[in-house]
């Protein structure tokens, strides 16, 4: 039962926020309550994954590989949580920043349900609920990207909505060849059923389709043109859960399926995948260095990370994967920072482009330091989580050879600090430009963006357990007996 | 059987194809629908096409007796229609809107999001 409330308590909380349509008070009231209790449910999850080991449930209690499992392993229960975590932050920071309007067309309910995908993405063990997952995922967050209803906002919805849906597309029938050549759905059935299968057609194939359609998801080079047309146009809560959380769906779709599920390991898809990810990189960062508001630099910046977060599974050493995932968990948190960050920008200085804001060191010098964080820790900067997780990367690059790859990494942390440092010129060191006076920052907005910064130093200073338990995640992946033995060998 | 389902897979991805790339948002999503109806087809001939007795289980038995169809494949069409079809729906209600704000549906006139002189850095 525990594995499907991660999934049933954003749902409840969607269905009881519609029911308090007529009350705003009460449908900031039943949101936040329910995202606690989200964060309460993760955290019981957590604990029992770090007790047990991965834990696996069948839905309707019949046994794997006939029924839908659900399965809890370090590195799902770990994205739940932090989900989880931002999503309870980036409703905080919504009470001063999504409007009126936007939370009577149902911001509350969607943001839940969007959740409620997210999570089930993250637990699900089963490769054709995954995409219906990703559809209850993609279908909330249409609906809050227009969901204020301004021109901006439907003309980047379009082009969201149109690329995406080709993703799906690709989705689905990539899981039909592969329900074809193998007869299976159960991702750790398939384990076995795939084993010294991959270089057949149909698999290839197959692998293909999937890699479209979760790197479209994550927005990799050269499927990303969604991302910076649609990122910076919703409110700014919006903006920071979609870039925390939508695309690390698909690069955890990515690190599960292509571990798992197909044995990549020494095949052409490896050399892909590492082009793919160097080349997100290097286009993202270059992308960044070329836009003039604070959210579209950061847009790019998310092209930019999902890199990173693709090369350890290319490179695929376990001391590679444990960067990426490092990179991955501590990017939920700094993207989420950063976005909250241009929202505070906004609302104090009434702009977030870098012609007309400004002047926010001078009048709200702290707010100033809790964007540094996430920033640095961007651009791989000590003592921030983003220096380890870059460490370990251009180490295992360098011990597997890969000096290219090393110098790839450290370049584009290097376009990254300049883009970061752009931001704050223009946002936070420049004199003020507007002609109203600057807005104090509500406390509401500041906690979030704290604990962002709080979280990301915290991660960083004490690295040794997170990379240790990075470490653990990263072997779950490579070596996944106890994750299929949870899943085969019964379970409630 | 496969091969003729192949050809009409094949014929409504180019169709569908040439619809996406006109530069207007509607007929792109009916090329959209076309593609996503080959993908259902591709799901369905996964399930082995043949004159196969109905899934259905006999009294007294406990399992469907060997050279039943399968049914899962169908099950996910079923789920992939459905699915698609909200998205569907969604999809023409923004174009609809779309025109209703922005005046157009021309995909390279839509540049509210992206303006093109903001592009560098002006």
């Amino acid at each position: 039962m525990l594995l499907f409330l991660p999934v049933a308590v954003p749902f409840l909380t969607a269905v009881l926020v519609l029911l308090a349509r007529r009350s705003l008070p009460a449908q900031r009231a039943i949101s936040l309550l329910g995202a606690g209790a989200l964060v309460i449910v993760a955290g019981m999850i957590v604990a029992r994954v770090l007790h047990e080991g991965p834990v696996a449930m069948q839905a309707g209690a019949w046994p794997a590989p006939f029924g839908i499992s659900f399965v809890a392993d370090p590195l799902s229960a770990a994205l739940v949580a932090l989900s989880a975590l931002v999503a309870f932050g980036a409703i905080v920071f919504g009470l001063a920043d999504v409007t009126a309007d936007e939370e009577r067309h149902g911001h509350h309910a969607l943001t839940h349900a969007m959740l409620a995908g997210i999570c089930g993405a993250f637990l699900t063990g089963d490769i054709f609920n995954m995409y219906v997952w990703f559809e209850v995922m993609l279908i909330s967050s249409f609906g809050l990207l227009v969901v204020g209803g301004g021109a901006a906002q439907l003309d980047g919805a379009a082009k969201y909505v149109g690329l995406n849906l080709i993703a799906t597309v690709a989705f689905i029938a990539g899981v039909g060849l592969l329900y074809g050549a193998t007869g299976a759905l159960n991702m750790a059935d398939l384990h076995g059923r795939l084993a010294g299968r991959t270089m057949e057609t149909p698999i290839l194939v197959s692998a293909a389709f999937l890699i479209f359609a979760f790197g479209s998801k994550a927005a990799v080079f050269p499927l990303f043109f969604w991302l910076p047309a649609s990122y910076h146009t919703p409110s700014f809560a919006t903006s920071a859960v979609f870039a925390a959380l939508l695309t690390k769906v698909g690069v955890y779709a990515m690190l599960r399926v292509f571990t798992l599920v197909y044995d990549i390991d020494g095949t052409a898809i490896q050399t892909l995948l590492l082009w793919i990810a160097i080349l997100s990189m290097v286009v993202g960062a270059l992308g960044a260095l070329a836009q003039a508001t604070m959210r579209r630099v950061l847009g790019f910046g998310v092209i930019s990370s999902v890199g990173y977060m693709l090369l350890g599974l290319a490179l695929a050493s376990p001391l590679a994967l444990a960067g990426s995932v490092f990179y991955l968990l501590q990017d939920v948190v700094a993207k989420a920072g950063l976005f909250m960050s241009a929202g505070l920008a906004q609302r104090s200085a009434g702009s977030e482009a870098f012609g007309s804001a400004g002047g926010l060191w001078r009048a709200q010098p702290w707010a100033a330091v809790l964007f540094l964080a996430p920033a640095l820790s961007l651009a791989g900067m000590p003592p921030f989580a983003g220096f380890w997780a870059k460490f370990a990367l251009v180490k295992a690059a360098l011990s597997a050879g890969g000096y290219g790859v090393a110098l790839a990494v450290l370049g584009v942390g290097l376009l990254t600090l300049l883009a970061m440092a752009q931001i704050w010129n223009a946002v936070y060191w420049a004199a003020h430009r507007g002609e109203a006076a600057i807005r104090p920052a509500p406390a509401s907005m500041l906690a979030p963006i704290a604990g962002c910064a709080a979280a990301l130093l915290v991660a960083g200073v004490l690295a040794g357990p997170g990379l240790a338990a990075a470490q653990a995640m990263a072997a779950g992946l490579l070596e996944p007996e106890a994750y299929l033995a949870a899943v085969l060998g019964g379970g409630e | 059987m496969e091969v003729t389902l192949a050809l009409l897979a094949g014929l409504l991805v180019a169709s569908g194809a040439y619809l996406m790339m006109s530069g207007k948002l509607l007929p792109y999503l009916f090329g959209l629908t076309m593609i996503s109806n080959a993908a259902n087809l591709i799901i369905f001939s996964s399930g082995r096409l043949s004159y196969a007795d109905p899934p259905l289980v006999a009294p007294g038995q406990k399992a469907v007796a060997a050279g039943a169809a399968n049914a899962l494949p169908q099950a996910l069409i079923l789920t992939a229609i459905v699915i698609g079809f909200g998205l569907l729906v969604f999809a023409l209600t923004l174009t609809y809107r779309s025109f209703y704000v922005l005046g157009t549906v021309e995909l390279d006139e839509m540049r509210v999001a992206e303006p093109p002189e903001a592009e560098g850095r002006g």
